[in-house]
């Protein structure tokens, strides 16, 4: 696949649809493209984080290492964006992601996507709300579950 | 050593001396010949004066000589005379030369033995700074001397004697008068001139003193970066520059006002015959002749004069060197040289309990660091040595690197004492915080401690035997050792090894017990072998990469290597990768040089490439600028992922706004050659930039195989050709195991790889072999290659592979993590079970796996036992043992 052709990709992912081209050019060129088979890892929880991932293609489960056993708390589609917590935080992996089905990835790393965020707004409020709304079905499935409890 | 330089001139040289002054002296015999021939010529050759033509020579008939045939006879002689005298100087030059160069090379050979025996507490006060010019330059002119000590003033005086008795036949009075001042010249200039010596020791302390700063500026430079001080450092080596310069200054006074006066009163000699002889002669007592002759003849003499003065003051001034250089060498406390050289006639063992008594260790103010120690420990056992002060100083005794102020040690019921180097250094070990690692191979450090005699004979080729036999018999007679250093010093069976074949496989437990064996295994998968040398090694790894390949194919792993195929692209390796296939042995065919290279360009042009070489160039130059213009110059994306440097950027910028898309053949030759330096770097799997089509791939192909073809014969050794079935010269073992490159884009492939690769290495047992060759592997300056603590776990396994009846060591994994350092403790005591291991610990929380616990508390043993008996009985151990 060409630059040109990579660029035109990114461009699909809602995460840098208003990124100029020749940024989104840079993005493309020194951020690797990684392909997963069905059951590889991207990570573990509590490995140090150095990068963040974009899903182009193939699905992935995240999982929650519990006193209880492990717990699925998210499946990854296309266009989604993993592993931000842990560099935006600075602290260890908070889950493992699995890859489910043959997984391409966009691997950016750490100082790359704290440029991306200083260099377009859109990229950082883009993030803020993912998060957003991931706090908002947190949130959601507490209330349920202490519901349950009390009940 | 000899205090006295003409003692040691006369008891190492004296045979020298005498041949080379017989010679000076039989060598007046034709110069005096020479002197006067001259006079024949002139007189009877010439002038024919008191001689009558034909000459018959030696009265028999039978050479008769005509005045012109007796010129040229003469002529001859002087030609003959002329050559023998210079043959004669050509030889005392030579000898001199020779003998000087002998005893400055025993010279310097027993300062450096000494160094080797100095007392270690020496170092701490004198620096390599102070000590290296003493035995490299001061002791230089040391060696001029000598090799004409004793024949300079011979000859010189002799000639003096000679042209003195030639004036005194002419003229009694005058003879006197020429040299009625040279008794005060010999009693004032040495007088004057010891002035100026005294000036010049000056001079030398202080530049000892320079060089000791400058060692230290080095060795503590990053400290003087973190603190900027280098302003506070340079005004005070200008401040020591200073005292050189008015140091300098003065001699300068002194020794030219004596010159001034030397030449005075040589000039003074002329004064008197002109003023007295002149007066002499108008009042008719004396006649002119007399008066040029008396100032001739003191011209002639005032040359060997200058000499012997000369030779005199130089005297005065290398004696004083020598023995100021010597009493610097000779010290208190310092061991025979037997210590060192003697073998001990039976084996010693020292293989037996440990014997303390009364041990006393002052320092050099005289102030107690070990106090009235006693210990006993039992054999075979392990101890742990805690607590606070002394401990290091205790362990130091204990491996014999210094003599105790007072008390015994014994180890085996032998005394420590009494025992030489050649004992100690072999039976015992010692490894401190800090040991030193030498500038060579992995290897000859950690057998360093193998090697103390050579132990065979090289078999050498006649020609070679013979130079060897030189040196042997040059180095015997100026005292040197004669050891041959390239023969095999190893002492095998020290290790527990048979010879050389299984060296590595006996060092592999030692290599292990200091968790060192992985270190030294990475290195050597870095590392390479010459197939030639060692061709059972590169047939193995040729095996592995069959087992490697297969392993990959088999579990479903084969894409996460694309493997050198020669008939097919490597998508995942560069453009000049794929055009060699092979790799650069040298600077050639290195990457950046390929555009330039005529064979390469030829290559391309006959594959109808090299336009597209140019056009693919320029897209890469654009694409570059584009993406990297406005990135600061220090961003680490230009490391990671530009092909063009920061620097080089704002020219290819330039170049961009010349070149013509479509006309980029009339840039000139060096932008083009630029341009075209891009592509061969590219890499079709990773770099998303336009790049070469399938049919160009396919050209690619066809040229990789003529620029094989057709290489030149001088170009022949600059590349390593892949081939499946040969070990890739010059290329790293993994490497060749991989024999390809790891594919892009696949996630985890360097561990996976990694996995599958320990596998191979292991079911083949390449593993050893490996570590062989990560032996090879050269650790720099002071081991500045490897990391601190990797120097450590070398120390420690170093100590461990001469298999010494007791290991000491003290505080040896301070730059261990904490984990590797309990995989360590754990590792060595089991190792030494049955052996004799004393451990200096910094926590009191690591001497579990120990048999024994001693606490030295302020030089004194405070606490004895077994890590339980402690726990349970001392008070004193279990607060040491509390998490601070």
């Amino acid at each position: 696949m060409s630059l040109i052709e990579e660029v035109e990709l990114l461009r699909r992912i809602p995460l840098f649809a208003k990124i100029e081209p020749s940024k989104l050019k840079l993005l493309a060129f020194t951020s690797q493209r990684l392909t997963y088979k069905p059951g590889d890892v991207l990570f573990h929880q509590g490995d140090p984080g150095d990068a963040a991932f974009v899903i182009i293609g193939g699905e992935a489960d995240v999982v929650v290492d519990t006193p209880t056993g492990p717990l699925k708390v998210a499946h990854l589609r296309q266009n989604d964006f993993v592993g931000e917590i842990a560099i935006l935080c600075d602290v260890p992996r908070t889950a493992t992601v699995t890859a489910t089905l043959e997984t391409t990835v966009l691997r950016i790393e750490k100082d790359l996507f704290f440029r991306l965020i200083g260099d377009f707004p859109q990229i950082a409020i883009e993030i803020m709300r993912v998060l957003a709304q991931r706090l908002d079905r947190t949130t959601a499935d507490l209330r349920e579950l202490s519901a349950k409890v009390k009940g | 050593m000899e205090k006295n330089l003409y003692s040691f001139i006369l008891k190492y040289s004296l045979k020298q001396q005498v041949i080379i002054t017989l010679l000076s002296v039989v060598s007046f015999i034709p110069y005096y010949y020479y002197l006067s021939i001259p006079k024949s010529i002139v007189n009877q050759g010439i002038q024919g004066k008191d001689i009558s033509y034909p000459v018959d020579l030696f009265g028999w008939g039978l050479w008769q000589f005509d005045n012109t045939a007796y010129l040229f006879l003469l002529c001859g002689v002087f030609l003959l005379l002329v050559l023998i005298q210079q043959g004669f100087k050509y030889a005392i030059n030579y000898f001199q030369g020779v003998a000087g160069e002998r005893m400055l090379r025993r010279l310097r050979y027993e300062l450096y033995a000494h160094i080797l025996r100095f007392p270690l507490h020496t170092f701490r006060r004198t620096s390599q700074g102070e000590i290296i010019p003493m035995v490299i330059a001061e002791v230089e002119p040391v060696g001029g001397f000598i090799g004409e000590s004793f024949a300079l003033p011979i000859f010189q005086g002799g000639m003096l004697l000679v042209i003195f008795g030639f004036l005194l036949l002419q003229n009694p009075l005058m003879a006197l008068a020429a040299v009625a001042l040279y008794p005060i010249q010999f009693y004032f200039v040495p007088k004057m001139q010891a002035k100026v010596r005294a000036l010049g020791r000056e001079r030398i302390k202080n530049q000892r003193r320079l060089s000791d700063r400058i060692g230290e500026t080095i060795s503590g430079v990053t400290d003087l970066h973190t603190h900027d001080v280098s302003n506070r450092m340079l005004a005070e080596f200008s401040g020591r520059l200073s005292i050189s310069y008015w140091i300098r200054v003065e001699i300068y006074q002194r020794k030219f006002m004596v010159k001034f006066l030397n030449n005075f009163i040589q000039q003074l000699g002329p004064f008197f015959f002109y003023a007295i002889g002149g007066y002499l002669t108008i009042r008719g007592q004396m006649d002119v002749g007399t008066v040029v002759a008396a100032v001739n003849a003191h011209k002639e003499m005032a040359a060997p004069w200058k000499e012997l003065l000369n030779h005199y003051q130089q005297r005065e001034d290398v004696k004083q060197k020598y023995e100021q250089v010597v009493t610097q060498f000779v010290l208190d406390g310092m061991r025979g040289p037997d210590d060192q050289h003697v073998e001990p006639e039976q084996p010693v063992s020292l293989a037996g309990p440990v014997a303390v008594s009364g041990l006393v260790l002052h320092d050099d103010q005289g102030q107690p660091i070990l106090e009235n120690l006693s210990l006993s420990l039992p054999w075979p056992s392990r101890v742990a040595v805690v607590g606070d002060n002394g401990r290091d100083e205790l362990l130091q005794l204990l491996a014999r690197l210094h003599d105790p102020t007072r008390g015994r040690i014994a180890i085996n019921e032998r005394n420590l004492a009494e025992l030489p180097e050649t004992v100690t250094g072999r039976r015992l070990a010692y490894v401190g915080p800090a040991s030193y690692v030498f500038n060579t191979s992995l290897g000859d450090n950690l057998f360093m401690g193998l090697r103390h005699r050579p132990l065979t004979t090289r078999s050498l080729s006649e020609a070679v035997q013979a130079r060897y036999e030189r040196e042997v018999a040059e180095a015997e007679a100026s005292g040197n050792s004669s050891y041959d250093p390239d023969a095999d010093w190893t002492d095998y069976a020290a290790a527990g090894a048979d010879g050389p074949d299984n060296l590595v496989t006996v060092a592999i437990a030692a290599l292990k017990a200091a968790s060192f064996d992985e270190d030294v295994y990475q290195l050597g998968m870095r590392g390479t072998v010459d197939p030639a040398a060692k061709p059972d090694v590169a047939e193995r790894v040729l095996a592995a990469r069959r087992a490697f390949r297969e392993k990959l194919t088999n579990g479903a792993l084969a894409d996460l290597v694309e493997s050198w195929d020669p008939a097919r692209y490597n998508s995942n390796a560069t453009v000049a990768e794929n055009l060699m296939f092979g790799t650069a042995r040298n600077g050639i065919y290195h990457e950046d040089n390929l555009a330039r290279d005529s064979h390469m360009l030829r290559v391309l042009d006959e594959v109808g490439l090299r336009q597209r070489f140019l056009e693919i160039g320029h897209e890469v130059a654009a694409t570059m600028v584009e993406l990297f213009a406005d990135l600061p110059p220090e961003h680490e994306f230009f490391q990671q992922f530009s092909f063009i440097s920061s620097e080089d950027l704002p020219d290819y910028k330039d170049l961009l706004q010349r070149a013509k898309p479509g006309a980029l053949d009339q840039l000139p030759e060096g932008d083009r050659a630029r341009l075209m330096s891009l592509p061969f770097k590219l890499v079709f799997a990773r770099h998303r930039l336009g790049h070469f089509n399938d049919a160009e791939r396919e050209a690619i192909l066809k040229a990789r195989k003529i620029f094989a073809d057709t290489l030149p014969e001088d170009r022949q050794g600059a590349i390593a050709f892949f081939d499946p079935e040969h070990f890739t010269v010059s290329s790293s073992i993994v490497d060749n195991i991989l024999f390809g490159r790891v594919a892009y884009g696949q996630a985890q492939a360097q561990e996976k790889i990694g996995r599958v690769m320990a596998d191979v290495v292991e079911q083949l047992k390449l593993r050893e072999p490996i570590i062989a060759v990560g032996l090879l592997f050269e650790v720099g300056i002071a081991g500045a290659r490897l990391t601190a603590a990797q120097r450590q776990k070398l120390s420690i396994a170093r100590a461990l592979v001469k298999q010494p009846d007791w290991v000491m060591l003290s505080e040896a994994t301070a730059a261990l993590d904490p984990r590797s350092h309990a995989v360590v403790v754990k590792a060595v005591t089991e190792l030494r079970k049955e052996a004799g291991l004393i451990w200096s610990l910094q926590r009191a929380t690591d001497c579990e796996s120990f048999d024994i616990v001693v606490v030295v508390e302020n030089g004194r043993v405070t606490h004895t036992g077994s890590y339980s008996e402690l726990c349970e009985k001392s008070a004193r151990f279990k607060q040491m043992l509390a998490p601070a």
